[in-house]
């Protein structure tokens, strides 16, 4: 397989106006990650299943990752005159950097026996611009997951086929793999009609007292 | 003699079902669609599984499949634990399979945090795995005869022989199912006094039952004309819709982790990738039967080869474990399939993403497509040869 940095020239080649980014990873395992900018990734991906060298015609692994918004704390230097004497002093600075969903595709090639390739996506941010282009028009076997990534964290995938939840039920309105998710305290809890009854005949014994 | 009036309508008959218009490209309405519910407690759907059925007839126009009725958030609840305590947990993913579970899961740790595992825990591996891929693929075969109405007889001498090995489970690990055996690095604990000895008679004692087997199924009638020609599945659109495992090679798609990988010590043994030429229901029932003769010829020579030696890899800790930032893959050939883990570290003692990759729930991708056109009772043949396991499917 070729490196990253030589499949990012030729894809930036192919495709006019994609902006692509290689991700590092520090673990042992060395599988580093192309980043792909959202309005492209359809593009990309057909390149990347279709181009002669690589043939990345399976997708083994669909998932979506959240980051949710943190706050760094810095500490920097600031020159302060102090009794007359210029000093360098110490100055915390709270940064805050705004999180996003990731999609993560692993992607493997059964003609050329090569691969992991990680492909990224990443959304806006984590409220209202939480869609990205769904590829399973390009693998099929991006149908279940990508389903189930938008179930479990909320991310949109444009021109999905069925974009319903898989695991929890429709009614569902959280979205559970988010690492701000509250459990709710009862899970049993449902409105029933026969919680509007209990009231009303609450409101008569009240009445009648 | 009273007339009944026009006026006065009966109540319509009472309905547990909703007719549909049919909707025909050919304009053809002779007949009403159906919409029923197969499932979620169907004796054929193994399991809590539910398949939203629209028949023209008897013919299938219509299936989508329903999960999550076993759902219970692995992956947040791996995200709350440490990395060992995800280990026994991971039992319970395919619970027919749970040593395959442990190794894949163990292997994606080992890669993200750069471990080794010592040559006698990756023979005990090999051995355990491929242990378990006999009797995965052995009590399929007698489940999916049960589904086609042979029963009792086939799933029970599968189970008979699946005791075998499940008692070799137990004497290694002291579980039958949950296993809970594999660590980072190696495995918990050594082989037991006669281990050995005892797993070589099972191994022996096999290929009797696996000749029985097929001599009174491989050209069974019934079996031949349920299973001959239903469930097509073709070669590119497995390829597409990430079919893994005996599916993807009984459609004829030359692809096995344990070639492709070469994780643990695959390249030391010499076995065949049995293919399908065909793709149908046959052809996956098939796959598995000689795949479980291949086992066999890995086994043979693993039990005679191992060596003596440490099964832990020193440097690996059991408390404190805290891999490097970073994220790995890891894949194996589970029996059912590519089973994968993807862990992303934080540094933390808790995975910071911990995420399953279930072959079960990706090979249900196609089901719509290999039923459509079929009979209802193809439907339950089609679902047995697939593989599934519900503790997988829905996490």
């Amino acid at each position: 397989m070729e490196s990253l940095e030589q499949i990012k020239a030729r894809a930036e080649n192919a495709i006019a106006g994609a902006r692509l980014e290689v991700i590092l990873n520090g673990s042992p395992s060395c599988q580093h990650s192309m980043l792909v900018d959202e309005e492209h990734a359809l593009a990309v991906a057909r390149f990347l299943r279709d181009d002669p060298l690589l043939r990345f015609d399976y997708a083994s692994n669909v998932t979506g990752v959240d980051w949710p918004d943190t706050v760094v704390k810095k500490i920097i230097k600031v020159k302060q005159i102090v009794d007359g004497v210029e000093r360098e002093l110490d100055q915390s600075v709270e940064e805050k950097k705004a999180g996003h969903l990731e999609a993560v595709y692993h992607l493997y090639s059964m003609q050329l026996n090569h691969g992991p390739f990680v492909l990224r996506l990443r959304t806006a941010d984590r409220a209202e611009r939480n869609h990205l282009p769904s590829l399973t028009p390009v693998w099929r076997g991006a149908e279940f997951q990508e389903r189930e990534a938008f179930d479990l964290y909320g991310i949109i995938f444009d021109g999905h086929p069925d974009l319903r939840r898989i695991l929890m039920w429709d009614e569902f309105k959280d979205f559970p793999m988010r690492k701000d998710y509250l459990e709710p305290d009862d899970y049993e809890y449902e409105p029933t009609p026969h919680a509007d009854v209990l009231e009303k005949a609450q409101k008569h014994v009240k009445e009648a007292v | 003699m009273d007339t009944p009036s026009d006026t006065t309508t009966a109540p319509p008959p009472p309905r547990n079902f909703e007719l549909l218009q049919k909707k025909s490209s050919t304009g053809d309405t002779s007949s009403d669609l159906l919409e029923i519910s197969m499932g979620p407690q169907h004796p054929s759907t193994h399991g809590v599984f539910r398949m939203d059925l629209v028949l023209d007839g008897e013919r299938v126009v219509k299936l989508k499949p329903v999960f999550g009725y076993l759902h219970r958030n692995h992956e947040k609840i791996g995200e709350n634990t440490t990395y060992l305590g995800s280990m026994p947990f991971t039992d319970r993913l395919d619970y027919f399979c749970s040593l395959t579970n442990n190794w894949a899961y163990a292997l994606a740790v080992e890669k993200l945090a750069g471990l080794q595992v010592p040559e006698r825990a990756e023979y005990i591996r090999v051995i355990t795995a491929e242990l378990t891929r006999l009797q995965n693929h052995a009590c399929l075969g007698g489940f999916l005869l049960q589904d086609m109405g042979a029963m009792g007889t086939p799933i029970m001498y599968a189970f008979r022989e699946r005791e075998k090995i499940l008692d070799l489970f137990e004497a290694l690990t002291g579980a039958r199912m949950m296993c809970n055996y594999m660590r980072f690095g190696g495995c918990r604990c050594d082989l037991p006094p006669g281990w050995l000895e005892q797993a070589r008679q099972v191994v022996d004692a096999f290929p009797r039952f696996l000749d029985e087997f097929e001599a009174l199924l491989n050209e069974n009638e019934i079996l031949m004309s349920r299973t001959q020609g239903v469930g097509f599945l073709p070669r590119d659109l497995a390829i597409n819709a990430s079919i893994t495992g005996p599916m993807l090679r009984a459609s004829g798609v030359n692809y096995d982790i344990r070639k492709v990988d070469k994780y643990g010590l695959y390249d030391r043994f010499s076995f065949r990738v049995p293919l399908g030429a065909h793709g149908d229901v046959y052809d996956r029932y098939m796959i598995r039967v000689l795949e479980m003769r291949e086992s066999l010829k890995i086994l043979q020579p693993a039990l005679r080869d191992i060596p003596e030696g440490p099964i832990v890899d020193p440097k690996a800790k059991l408390r404190g474990f805290r891999p490097k930032p970073g994220e790995a893959y890891g894949r194996i050939e589970a029996p059912k399939g590519e089973l994968g883990f993807y862990l992303i570290s934080d540094g933390s003692p808790n995975p910071y993403r911990y995420r399953v990759r279930p072959p079960s729930l990706i090979n249900l991708t196609i089901l719509e497509d290999m039923c459509l056109g079929h009979l209802v009772g193809d439907v339950v043949v089609i679902l047995g040869s697939v593989d599934i396991v519900l503790g997988e499917v829905d996490r």
